[in-house]
């Protein structure tokens, strides 16, 4: 793809993707139905009768554009923070979840969901324990002194096995009746829940981190040289690092609370757009943020279409994500050394 | 002596009293020179390469770049005036070889930064310079080692730094391609860059013929020109192997080992 073609070319394919996609569920729309209430909305253009006027506002603007800015904003999130681990730790198979935000975060929603009635409780503690799961991870590599890329991991994969854990407790304790298939649900992902007020609370600084990812990203393709290079080439490591993590983490985590736990995007978005741009992360973490973005959409739209019944998303993007992983292994096995 | 050196390692120590890496290392290296380190593996001169850089600092001791203490340098100022180069390694990302240069630029560069023309150009002249141009758009990842010490060669060139640090930069690479490498570092010595690297093998030294440290248990044991200190006796001392340093065609130096010629007379 040509390079100067890339950006608006993708940016056109999201737009006519979320397009299309308010035409399709339960009431069908045709696309002339959705430009022609748009066009009487905003420019007093033709005439709709009231009754119908009020029914698509309805759906449009409470059901399906939320919905659809929400698979955006985490599409987008999660192949951003993918991108943004696998060169900061020198690792093309890496996730979002590297340092266990994901595990933490549906520990942090399960909590909510046993202990309070309040579903902003729930979304805060989501996003609280997302965060102090890296914290974890952190801290555990700052014990051993620095913040060397294996020690990260390392303290990730033990702060990850200490959420998991602690979230078996709170599904062994929680109301099997009630309770439990709420919290099963909500870790299987889902966007119907979203509204417009956690889309802003969260959309916000979901779209300030990618942008600041963006923006580091040509910090990205030092790091991903390995530590005392990037030093030797003036660059403040451990200080960049805690940055990127701190956004990637803030992304992560938010997509949590917006729509449960999303596998696989971080890790094979950030692979796809590889192959189709190349690995320069200045264009690469754009790039990907647009083609998780599509692809969230993509997916979505497959799993509240193809059976009467929606299929949780996070069921759908592993069972994609998965085979596709299997296919690409071959191609990407180097790790770390 | 110290005004005039380029860089002076002034009573360097690291490592804790019981377990010291380097023990009061002191050296005045002056600008153009090609400071072969040697030494036996864990002797510290990685340790000491990494001081000079300034990826560790000396647990007593300092290192001054042109009279500045480099602890009161900014770390890009430094990347800007000191290049490392660390032995060949595989890079976990196809980056083209002239994205991988273009990175010796981010020292010159502020936040969020992007790359000029004027950069781009520098990157291109670098290639040039080692006559690898011909590999910019390449993978990295697809290069032999010979190539790929040679990109990042070019990255430092690129950075404008005249000072290059190499950590035993000719392994792994075939026979071939080290000659090469050390033809390039003699080239770019005659145009007034600084080499300071480590190799493990003595004829490195022989061959630059300019200036060798042996390095034993974190002391220097010696310290001259190769012709000089590169002899049968200190390689004896300080790789405990009997080598005969023999001279060919009255000018090449050759290191041949006495058991496995079964100490020939020469």
């Amino acid at each position: 793809m040509k390079r100067n073609l890339l950006f608006p070319g993708l940016s056109l394919i999201l737009i006519m993707t979320a397009a299309f996609s308010m035409t399709l569920g339960k009431y069908p729309l045709a696309l002339s139905d959705i430009t022609g209430f748009f066009l009487f909305k905003v420019f007093g253009v033709g005439s709709i009768d009231p009754e119908q006027c009020r029914l698509l506002g309805s759906l449009l603007f409470d059901i399906r554009m939320p919905r659809i800015i929400a698979a955006i904003l985490i599409g987008a999130s999660l192949a951003v923070a993918g991108t943004s681990f696998q060169a900061m730790f020198v690792n093309p198979l890496v996730s979002p979840s590297l340092l266990g935000v994901l595990a933490g975060a549906s520990f942090g929603a399960a909590l909510g969901m046993v202990f309070s009635k309040s579903w902003v409780a729930v979304q805060f503690l989501t996003f609280l324990f997302g965060f102090i799961a890296v914290l974890v991870s952190v801290g555990i590599a700052k014990i051993h002194k620095g913040n060397t890329i294996l020690l990260l991991v390392l303290g990730g994969v033990i702060s990850g096995a200490l959420f998991t854990s602690l979230l078996s407790i709170i599904k062994y304790v929680a109301d099997p009746f009630n309770q439990l298939p709420a919290i099963v649900q909500w870790l299987m992902g889902g966007l119907s829940l979203v509204d417009r007020k956690i889309l802003l609370a969260a959309g916000i600084p979901q779209v300030v981190s990618i942008i600041l990812t963006a923006l580091f990203s040509g910090y990205l393709n030092a790091l991903s040289m390995g530590d005392e290079e990037a030093r030797a080439l003036g660059i403040p490591v451990e200080r960049i690092r805690m940055l990127l993590i701190f956004l990637a983490t803030l992304m992560s985590a938010l997509t949590v609370v917006l729509a449960g736990m999303i596998g696989w995007v971080g890790l094979i978005i950030p692979h796809i757009t590889r192959m189709l741009v190349g690995p320069n992360n200045k264009v690469l973490v754009p790039a990907s943020a647009l083609i998780g973005a599509i692809y969230l959409i993509v997916v979505d739209d497959v799993s509240r279409m193809l059976f009467n019944v929606e299929i949780p998303i996070g069921i759908t993007t592993s069972l994609i994500g998965i085979p596709f992983f299997a296919v690409i292994l071959k191609k990407a096995r180097r790790g770390w050394s | 002596m110290e005004l005039k050196s380029h860089i002076v390692v002034k009573n360097v120590s690291f490592g804790y009293t019981k377990k010291a890496v380097l023990k009061d290392v002191t050296l005045h290296i002056g600008a153009g020179e090609i400071v072969t380190l040697l030494g036996p593996n864990g002797c510290g001169k990685s340790t000491l390469i990494k001081i000079v850089i300034g990826l560790l600092r000396p647990t007593q001791g300092k290192i001054f770049l042109n009279g500045a203490d480099i602890a009161d340098l900014s770390s890009k100022f430094m990347a800007r005036e000191i290049a490392y180069v660390p032995q060949i390694h595989r890079s976990s990302f196809p980056y083209s070889v002239v994205d991988i240069v273009l990175m010796g630029r981010i020292p010159h560069k502020m936040f969020f930064y992007r790359y000029s023309d004027e950069d781009i150009t520098i990157a291109h002249n670098a290639l040039e310079r080692l006559s690898i141009s011909h590999l910019s758009e390449r993978p990295y990842t697809e290069l032999s080692g010979g190539e790929r010490q040679l990109t990042i060669i070019a990255r430092a060139l690129a950075q404008g730094a005249r000072t290059l640090i190499m950590d035993e930069p000719a392994s792994g690479l075939d026979y071939g391609n080290q000659l090469r490498l050390l033809e390039e570092i003699i080239n770019l010595s005659r145009e007034g860059y600084t080499f300071i690297k480590s190799t493990h093998s003595p004829e490195h030294a022989l061959w630059v013929a300019d200036r060798a440290i042996m390095i034993k248990n974190g002391a220097i044991f010696a310290d001259g020109r190769c012709d000089d200190i590169v002899n049968s006796e200190n390689l004896f001392h300080l790789y405990n192997a009997k080598v005969d340093v023999m001279r060919v065609n009255g000018s090449l130096w050759v290191c041949a080992p006495q058991a496995i010629c079964g100490g020939m007379e020469v």
